[in-house]
């Protein structure tokens, strides 16, 4: 316990305290992830795969928020009579739209899963893939 | 889709006048986290039940010839279980991202919060902070229910940063379930005493822990003629809750910042109701019989006190359940909630002046305004989170 007798109401000044609010000591950024106290349990037998899981669960949160804003837009352009939701449905992109749309699924796909594939390319060129401390050592000798 | 429950929206939630404001995307990342816990909740959290019955437990029936001593034997084998250890990461994981989803909004506006506050309480007297006011240990020793800081922290003069992060995001912990104010608990036990006993007119009651006053509050509204003490130690909640009462109308409440273990503050026999709510597993264990002995002193000789908490761990109580309700205490970081269940409520109100003649125990669903379906019995069981709270407690001997 590194503080048993946390102050707290110390500069509460009373309920009538009308004076400035200085909230600059709070940095929003950091403070939202501040950890709470004690040992952080970790579940699954990996604890490398359950921070995975974690950094996951938060960019699937993310894309859940771009959904939701998404569907606020359509509903909007709806309401505006700019355009109907059953266009969306019936949507079907000409050849032009259609290949620069599946060129972004493409490079999508190929960010996500890039360590996997580097992982390939680990095994495939064995002669790029030396250690980096001898790597050092040798280019000491070039 | 016909059985699956889907959570309120997190628009539904009333918000009064020191509210914080939400953008589109905060609360559309509220309404994810509140259809991401029903689902694990309801849909994951089940399958707990599953790998215990057919592959743990008839494993360590077969290991040792025996079933499991106790519930932390349980714990340890229930561990091991994939289906667990998807389960508790992924809960572990859902409090973490809804505190931090909740603190990042607030703490952008932390400024115009306690502007906020501090304008609606301007020359109001229902809020009493103590200079260099010393927090309970208890509190200081853990952040319960994961809440960095707590309910006393407070990052700058007049802040309520996390008042405000607790009351915006306890809607979505609960699913929506305690309604549209989060008051469910407060509004059942209202409706329960009064209905029970029509002839109870109690003139000044004590809240006891009342945090930013959501049980505090119902109970004023149902009693307009009563006073209503709320105490708590963290000046964040006691601030904001002063001025969410304001905000909401409810003039016959006022918040003191008080230690319950010592209240020396209020005079022998001067309530005639003490209530605690969701209270006294965040306690302590030597503080929890403080805090009994103060309640005896403080309640008049005839009154009532009522404590709703989760049920206690008895003999007829599964180990599984236990076991499962257990979670809580020490992976939400309510770590007096596992120990506090092997206390027995009548002994802790015997302390607090009922005589075991006098005790009484019943179980009291949530008002929820939020339901449209009226899903009664049909409460999935989430050890610890559904809607049906556990009252205890009784009436002082005397008068």
């Amino acid at each position: 316990m590194s503080n048993p007798n946390e102050l707290s109401g110390s500069h509460a000044g009373g309920q009538m305290d009308s004076s400035p609010i200085d909230a600059s000591a709070v940095n929003d950024i950091l403070m939202a992830g501040d950890k709470s106290k004690g040992a952080r349990p970790y579940f699954l037998d990996s604890p490398e795969t359950e921070r995975v899981m974690n950094i996951a669960m938060a960019v699937a949160t993310e894309v859940a928020v771009v959904r939701e804003r998404l569907d606020t837009i359509e509903r909007l352009l709806e309401a505006k009579g700019i355009l109907n939701r059953s266009e969306i449905e019936a949507y079907e992109p000409d050849d032009k739209a259609a290949e620069e749309r599946q060129l972004w699924h493409a490079r999508y796909a190929a960010r996500i899963l890039r360590i996997i594939q580097q992982e390939v390319d680990a095994i495939a060129k064995p002669e790029n893939n030396t250690p980096m401390h001898r790597i050092a050592d040798e280019i000491n000798e070039m | 889709m016909s059985d699956y429950q889907l959570p309120p929206v997190w628009t539904k939630l009333k918000r009064h006048a020191v509210f914080p404001e939400f953008s589109h995307d905060e609360r559309a990342r509220y309404n994810f986290l509140a259809n991401l816990n029903r689902f694990v909740s309801t849909v994951i959290a089940p399958g707990n039940k599953t790998a215990f019955d057919r592959r743990v437990q008839p494993a360590f029936q077969k290991e040792k010839g025996r079933d499991f001593a106790d519930r932390h034997e349980l714990q340890e084998y229930m561990g091991k279980d994939p289906v667990y250890q998807n389960w508790a990461a992924l809960r572990r994981c859902t409090m973490e991202m809804r505190q931090q989803n909740g603190r990042a909004a607030v703490l952008r506006q932390a400024k115009e919060l306690a502007e906020k506050v501090q304008r609606t309480l301007n020359g109001n007297g229902n809020l009493k902070l103590k200079e260099g006011f010393m927090v309970p240990p208890y509190l200081t020793h853990v952040d319960n229910h994961l809440m960095p800081g707590s309910y006393h922290t407070e990052y700058f003069k007049g802040d309520v940063s996390n008042a405000a992060n607790y009351d915006s995001g306890l809607f979505v912990t609960s699913g929506g379930m305690l309604g549209s104010l989060t008051d469910g608990g407060g509004q059942a036990i209202a409706k329960w005493v009064r209905e029970t006993y029509p002839d109870f007119k109690p003139k000044r009651i004590l809240d006891i822990g009342c945090g930013l006053g959501h049980n505090a509050l119902p109970i004023a509204q149902a009693f307009p003629d009563a006073e209503v003490v709320a105490i708590d130690a963290g000046a964040p909640m006691l601030r904001y809750g002063a001025a969410r009462a304001k905000a909401l109308g409810v003039h016959n409440v006022t918040f003191v910042q008080a230690d319950a273990a010592s209240m020396p503050e209020f005079a022998d026999g001067s309530f005639d109701w003490v209530q605690t709510t969701m209270f006294l597993h965040e306690t302590g264990g030597k503080a929890i019989h403080r805090i009994m002995r103060e309640i005896e002193r403080v309640l008049r000789p005839g009154g009532l006190t009522l404590h709703i908490e989760q049920p206690q761990y008895t003999p007829e109580m599964s180990l599984y359940e236990q076991f499962m309700r257990d979670w809580d205490a020490y992976y939400n970081a309510e770590p007096y909630w596992g120990h506090m269940h092997d206390l027995q409520p009548s002994d802790l109100m015997e302390e607090a002046g009922v005589p075991k003649e006098k005790f009484m125990q019943v179980g009291v669903k949530a008002v929820n305004d939020l339901d449209r379906k009226k899903q009664d019995g049909k409460v999935t069981e989430d050890y610890g989170r559904s809607p049906i709270w556990n009252v205890f407690g009784g009436w002082k001997k005397g008068a």
